[in-house]
């Protein structure tokens, strides 16, 4: 049986954006992050929405002409929109993103039940490199938008985790 | 409708856009590294939510590209509180100053999330898990140094008394309000204020620091209708410097 013309399309299109990496977060594509809100294809275009992490995240303009690139290189021409009518949480995330996160030495986010984000939630975090849980947040700001900074007293070494996003 | 809307969204990305100059202005001094980033990546949010404010200005209600909006508007059409245009003094004004708008900020934008107004909606419902981490970094430090030392318990508290009139300022009516409220845009000034009355005052409470007497706060109003401290000007002047240049510049 022949696969449709326009399910070929699709599955090239994400196998391409399979290819755009979070420049802040080398280890993981747009797509294992659930950075891609829906991918529309149109007779003449093709249109990627993407949801960004947070609002003032810098990458995104970067993310946005590298999604366009990766397309082009397929011979696809696409625009690319951002919406947030669809929330990116860290819930979006894939469980394969969650453990390439732990291997890369980034905690990965701890999963919320609702909407309320509280210090017991956010000390539910595995040291990356020790596995211990006896680990504590020394400041929920690190070195991007999305990272905050936790300590680990089993293996006494300072990491970062991805902040649980509601 | 649309004016009130308009003021609505000027004055909460002007508040945003200004308070993320003032944070920023931490980069590389603060009292430790953890708050040189705490404050540096609360500026960056904040200038962030104050470009998704602008944009929805222009792209919903006709207004200028963002770029223009936050670069190249005069003192006098700033609507943002006078909280935000002081200079950021000691560590301990600014700590305050942080706890006092950002509980502000979280409650404006839960009370956003049902907004009939559908972008705003939105981007308050996605603000909203942002800003709860600039509360909760503001509630700690709170807690700690009005709970330290004598002399850091004393600061807290004159930083407080300092900081609060300018606070209560930032629920300053404008005209046309009413409106939003009629159309379950926005439920209003005055019932913002009463939420955050009891939410901060709880938090100062059990930090042991004593809560300001708000019928005897001189309160700073003028902020909303255009009229400005002398600190606005100067903050523009530097933040503009660069694009002032050459205004035709393509970035």
């Amino acid at each position: 049986m022949e696969t449709p013309v326009s399910e070929l399309l699709e599955n090239n299109i994400w196998l391409a954006l399979n290819q755009v990496k979070d420049p802040e977060i080398p280890v993981l594509s747009i797509v294992e992050m659930g950075m891609i809100a829906g991918v529309k294809i149109h007779e003449h275009k093709t249109e990627v929405i993407i949801t960004p992490t947070f609002v003032g995240c810098p990458a995104l303009h970067v993310i946005q002409q590298n999604v366009k690139d990766e397309l082009h290189k397929q011979g696809i021409d696409a625009e690319v929109k951002i919406d947030l009518s669809i929330k990116w949480t860290t819930e979006r995330m894939t469980a394969e993103a969650r453990e390439k996160l732990e291997k890369f030495g980034l905690a990965p986010p701890p999963h919320i039940s609702d909407d309320e984000l509280t210090e017991e939630q956010l000390n539910r975090v595995r040291c990356p490199f020790c596995h211990s849980t006896d680990t504590t947040l020394r400041s929920a700001f690190g070195s991007t938008l999305c990272r905050a900074i936790r300590f680990c007293f089993n293996c006494k070494q300072g990491f970062e985790q991805f902040k649980p996003v509601t | 409708m649309s004016k009130a809307l308009q003021q609505l969204l000027y004055k909460m990305a002007d508040d945003a856009l200004i308070i993320g100059h003032r944070n920023s202005e931490w980069t590389g001094i603060g009292p430790m590294l953890e708050e040189d980033l705490a404050f540096s990546s609360m500026a960056q949010d904040k200038i962030g939510h104050a470009l998704a404010l602008y944009t929805i200005l222009h792209e919903h209600l006709g207004q200028p590209h963002p770029d223009k909006l936050g670069f190249m508007r005069s003192e006098a059409e700033f609507t943002c509180c006078q909280l935000v245009e002081l200079p950021i003094g000691e560590y301990d004004f600014s700590l305050m100053r942080h706890f006092l708008f950002d509980h502000a900020e979280l409650l404006r934008y839960e009370m956003l999330t049902n907004s009939s107004f559908l972008p705003l909606a939105q981007l308050a419902k996605k603000v909203k898990g942002e800003i709860k981490y600039h509360v909760l970094h503001a509630d700690t430090f709170l807690k700690q140094l009005a709970r330290g030392t004598e002399e850091s318990k004393a600061r807290m508290q004159s930083g407080l008394n300092y900081t609060w009139p300018y606070a209560l300022g930032i629920f300053e009516a404008t005209d046309n309000e009413q409106d939003l409220t009629a159309q379950n845009v926005f439920t209003g000034e005055e019932e913002l204020k009463k939420r955050w009355l009891e939410k901060v005052s709880l938090i100062i409470n059990n930090a042991g620091l004593t809560v300001p007497k708000v019928e005897e706060s001189k309160i700073v109003y003028g902020g909303r209708k255009g009229y400005h401290s002398e600190y606005l000007k100067p903050l523009l002047d530097e933040m503009t410097e660069v694009v002032r240049l050459d205004p035709s510049a393509e970035w």
